[in-house]
């Protein structure tokens, strides 16, 4: 972009003409905003009013604008002019509706609205308009790692979607834990009795389809590039072969838990205890006649003991619930059943959970006669060719013994999602620090990795608890810590077979999404269609690393002399490197240290005696800048003492922010974001935790300026908190009011 | 132990559940139970009974038929219906429960001078011979069931009741001797005989 010219659009619409002096915005705008163009209007998103836009965009070149009118989450369709920079001015939901009604408040409403619109000018100067990320490349196929009835559906649905799909296999066939199942627990009405896997069928299908290519025998060597470019080395039979894809799901499914843990059940002491999957292998023995033991004996009762080594508070064993094995439980008893109703068959529960239809399933098993026992289980010892079985019972609140030819333990699923990086990250520092027996035990850890990314970060893709792949549970549950790359089934979390459908399914869509986005340049999901990347002034870089080790997403890699390497296909625009770097080098084309910066300078700050404090707000784009939003939208009234800034995320706050706007004089700075920890809602993951990390070292930082530690404060809003976004902010108010006003004023 | 009792211990042996399911009146039931404990919760009389119709189908399934074919619990349910409509498994609770107890009392297992047994079998004998229950009688011989001289005083301590019901003419002490009945008791005692065949040879009570 050669020349600038700047123009500001001023709306006198939705009774901002009303509650507002328009001429004097106006006169803000061109005396102080500089904008070489100023306009009023009194419907801005009508058609004249956009066609106005348009025409000093197309006659007068008119390339950044600020629009001082509604919130920029409102009107966007009318509001679209992709080919210049905008800022907004939030006059409407962030002034008008928000500040009390009435002649004694006009003077505060008015300054207000001066100061958004003062922010507006300020900041669109300091924008470019995005080009999009140079670095894009345009492969679409998916690549799917794990043949199960996950991996089958997502290979499958990318494929009839028009995509092409590669699956990697261990194995020497498809199917997964799914193909070794006798039948598996009903999908369709009236969910009464097991059904066919189908897994035969679907595995034919996909062996057979035009668009989806399968490795079997093989595991990943590894995995490079990004988006819309991974080169991923597939070890095969016949040596290594090279796949280029444009994105990855893993659906590497799960491990059961090891018998050998549950010795106190039995578990790898005796011959008759066995867990589902054992009975599962007993069943196709048996193909529908009734189902024999192991030493050829045919079972007359059985008993199925349901949570072993799951949900355990203890620590020794599975702290979880895995979801899917009451319903096994109920189906594999009906096995019995169903070949001869007279086999005694007792599930064992403390407590029975059949989520989905499950409940019919349940009645139906209670029909046919399966008799289930509130029960806690002690102990399976060996009793003459069987096994006696200790329990509680905890209706009749008494112990009890049952004989049993056969106990069958629920144990739970252990995900496969490769390397701990929690454990790698030491390891490979102490490898590289020169300790041989760090070396080894990273070579150790790298045998169990299922992708073999090379990034910086780790082989594998985060996870949370348990051994689970990390992602959004409530937004975005498919998307991993690794862009363009996808986690489907039970490696996210313990699921059944129907809901690993689901979730292959919408992991696939997610896939190609990315892929898509990668192709054009631009960012995935939150942040989808941004076409902003982030740039590093490497001149000024110091080698610090915390970018490429604060990236929530692995998306910096480093060079040889330790400078940050920007993947932008891998990354999610959040910005959190941003807010890392202590010397200030990174930022985006319309979002960077100054555009923020320059607006928390851009407001007019009263002096130390008008009793008006000044308070910033640094709100997380994605649910405290809409909670805000809708407070307007629902009049929840709040103090026109404050001034919001959206951020990307709080991760992308940068501390040189805070420290400009205490010494500018500012009486308080609130930053908004999302929950963190581990039930985090934090849409770039490790954003709002890691602000809050960086907030907690500040309290040096304002003892040096002699300012009090409660003038920064942190606080979590979901996009839901309307009306407590409102009462937080006035009380913040009323703290800083009682505190007084900051010593810094006059100085900025 | 009656015979009937032997009979149905040596039949279905440890399988209380089953012998429930095909003996007691609405037993088919008990096996849907899902041990949510609404119906403990529900009853009015919960607290007064050893046994909420929850635990005593969790001891069918337990198989403790000495238990709960000798337990007082079934016999105190008032029939207010609570549990049915709360049941989230339709369960008709107290219909199961008069059936667990009509089990037990023809298999004499119920425990001795159980009063609602008691009160019901007065109830029965008078009017399964008349077709009419006869409410004189029917007390007297209330008053009396624990012994003469208790009866006595019951009687006495009932006489002003029995003199004012008289005086407004809703006591008729002529109904002590023979009393009023229905049209043809003989044909009455021919279809209870009948209906009594029926569910013997149902419920396995046939010899």
């Amino acid at each position: 972009m050669s020349e600038m010219k700047t123009a500001a659009y001023i709306c006198s619409g939705c009774g901002l003409g009303d509650k507002l002096d328009v001429a004097q915005l106006s006169r803000i705008a061109q005396k102080e905003g500089k904008m070489a163009l100023v306009r009023e209007h009194a419907f801005l998103c009508s058609e004249e009013g956009v066609q106005m836009i348009r025409d000093d965009i197309d006659r007068e070149a008119v390339t950044h604008i600020c629009i001082a009118a509604c919130s920029r989450r409102a009107k966007t369709e009318a509001f679209h002019f992709p080919t210049v920079a905008m800022s907004r001015a939030n006059l409407r939901e962030g002034v008008i509706w928000v500040v009390a009604e009435g002649d004694q408040h006009d003077e505060v409403r008015q300054e207000m609205a001066d100061d958004y619109l003062r922010m507006g000018c300020a900041e669109v100067k300091k924008m470019k308009l995005p080009q999009g990320n140079p670095a894009h490349a345009d492969n679409r196929r998916i690549l799917v790692v794990g043949g199960g009835i996950s991996g089958l559906t997502a290979a499958l649905e990318s494929a009839e979607a028009g995509y092409e799909a590669v699956i990697v296999e261990r194995e020497a066939q498809l199917g997964g834990w799914a193909a070794r199942l006798w039948k598996r627990v009903p999908f369709r009405q009236p969910y009464a009795e097991p059904q066919d896997t189908g897994l035969s069928e679907l595995a034919a299908r996909v062996s057979s389809h035009p668009r989806i290519r399968v490795h079997l025998n093989s595991t990943i060597a590894e995995t490079s590039g990004a988006p819309g470019r991974f080169s991923v080395q597939v070890a095969g039979p016949s040596g290594t072969i090279t796949e280029q894809v444009g994105a990855i799901i893993q659906a590497t499914g799960f491990d059961t838990y090891d018998l050998g843990k549950l010795p106190e059940l039995g578990g790898g002491k005796l011959p008759n205890v066995t867990d589902q999957a054992g009975l599962e292998a007993l069943a196709r023995t048996a193909n529908g006649t009734p189902i024999k033991r192991a030493d050829g004996k045919s079972v007359q009762n059985v008993v199925f003991v349901q949570c072993a080594g799951q949900r355990d508070a203890s620590g020794m064993h599975l702290p979880y619930c895995s979801g899917h094995c009451c319903a096994t439980s109920v189906k594999q008893a009906m096995y019995f059943k169903d070949a001869n109703p007279q086999v005694d068959t007792v599930v064992m529960y403390t407590d029975l959970r059949l989520p989905g239809m499950g409940e019919d399933f349940y009645r139906s098993a209670q029909r046919k006669g399966v008799t289930f026992t509130k029960g806690k289980v002690a102990s399976v010892e060996a009793e003459g060719d069987g096994c006696a079985v200790s329990f509680r019972d905890l209706i009749l609140d008494e112990d009890a013994v049952i004989a049993a030819d056969l106990v069958v333990l629920a144990t739970g699923q252990v995900p496969s999602a490769g390397v701990d990086l929690d454990a790698w990250n030491p390891i490979v520092t102490a490898a590289e620090g020169g300790s041989e027996e760090a070396r080894q035990k990273k070579a150790e850890m790298q045998k169990i990795s299922v992708l073999n990314l090379n990034y910086r970060q780790g082989p594998d893709i985060p996870q949370l608890k348990h051994g689970f792949s990390d992602s959004h549970f409530i937004c975005f549950p498919y998307e991993t810590r690794r862009t363009g790359i996808y986690a489907a089934g039970p490696v996210r979390r313990p699921m059944d077979m129907l809901q690993a459908t689901e979730d292959a399914t919408g992991a696939a869509l997610k896939a190609i999404q990315a892929a898509e986005n990668a192709s054009l340049g631009r960012a995935a999901h939150p942040r989808s269609g941004d076409l902003s990347y982030p740039v590093a002034r490497l001149e000024g870089c110091t080698q610090c690393k915390r970018c490429t080790v604060e990236c929530p997403f692995g998306a910096i890699d480093e060079d040889e002399k330790r400078f940050p390497v920007f993947n932008e296909s891998r990354c999610r625009r959040c910005g959190t490197c941003m807010g890392a770097c202590p010397v200030r080098v990174i930022s985006f084309e319309n979002y960077s240290v100054d555009t923020v910066g320059m607006q928390i300078k851009a407001v007019d700050m009263p002096d130390e005696f008008s009793e008006k404090p000044r308070i910033l707000i640094l709100a997380c784009e994605n649910d405290a800048y809409p909670a805000l939003d809708m407070a307007g939208l629902q009049r929840h009234l709040y103090s026109a003492f404050v001034r919001a800034i959206p951020v990307r995320c709080l991760g992308s706050v940068n501390t040189i922010w805070i420290t400009d706007a205490l010494n500018s004089g500012y009486d308080g700075v609130m930053m908004m974001g999302c929950k963190h920890g581990d039930d985090y809602q934090c849409h770039f993951v490790k954003g709002s935790e890691l602000a809050n990390y960086r907030m907690s070292k500040i309290d040096d930082t304002l003892k040096q300026l002699g300012l009090e530690p409660e003038r920064v404060t942190t606080c979590e809003v979901a996009i839901t908190d309307n009306a407590r976004v409102a009462r937080l902010i006035n009380e913040y108010v009323e703290k800083i009011t009682e505190i007084g006003m900051s010593p810094m004023k006059g100085f900025g | 132990m009656s015979e009937h009792n032997q009979q149905a211990v040596t039949r279905y042996r440890n399988n209380f559940l089953q012998e429930v399911e095909e003996r007691v009146e609405d037993g088919e039931w008990v096996k849907m139970c899902m041990q949510c404990g609404v119906c403990a919760g529900s009853c009015p009389l919960g607290n007064a009974w050893q046994h909420t119709p929850q635990k005593l189908f969790m001891m069918i399934r337990a198989g403790k038929r000495e238990e709960v074919l000798t337990s007082d619990s079934m016999w105190m349910c008032t029939s207010c219906y609570n549990c049915i409509v709360r049941c989230p498994r339709k369960l008709p609770i107290t219909h199961i429960m008069h059936g667990l107890a009509n089990y037990a009392h023809r298999l004499n297992l119920v425990p001795k001078g159980q009063p609602t047994r008691e009160v019901a079998r007065l109830f029965w004998n008078s009017l399964a011979k008349t077709g009419r229950v006869n409410e004189l009688k029917f007390s007297l011989a209330l008053y009396f069931k624990d012994g003469f001289v208790q009866g006595i005083r019951n009687a006495l301590a009932m006489q002003g009741v029995g003199f004012g019901l008289m005086k407004a003419r809703r006591l008729n002490p002529m109904e002590l001797f023979g009393g009023h009945k229905c049209k043809d008791p003989g044909s009455l005692h021919k279809m209870i005989a009948k209906a009594r065949e029926i569910e013997d040879r149902k419920k396995g009570f046939a010899s």
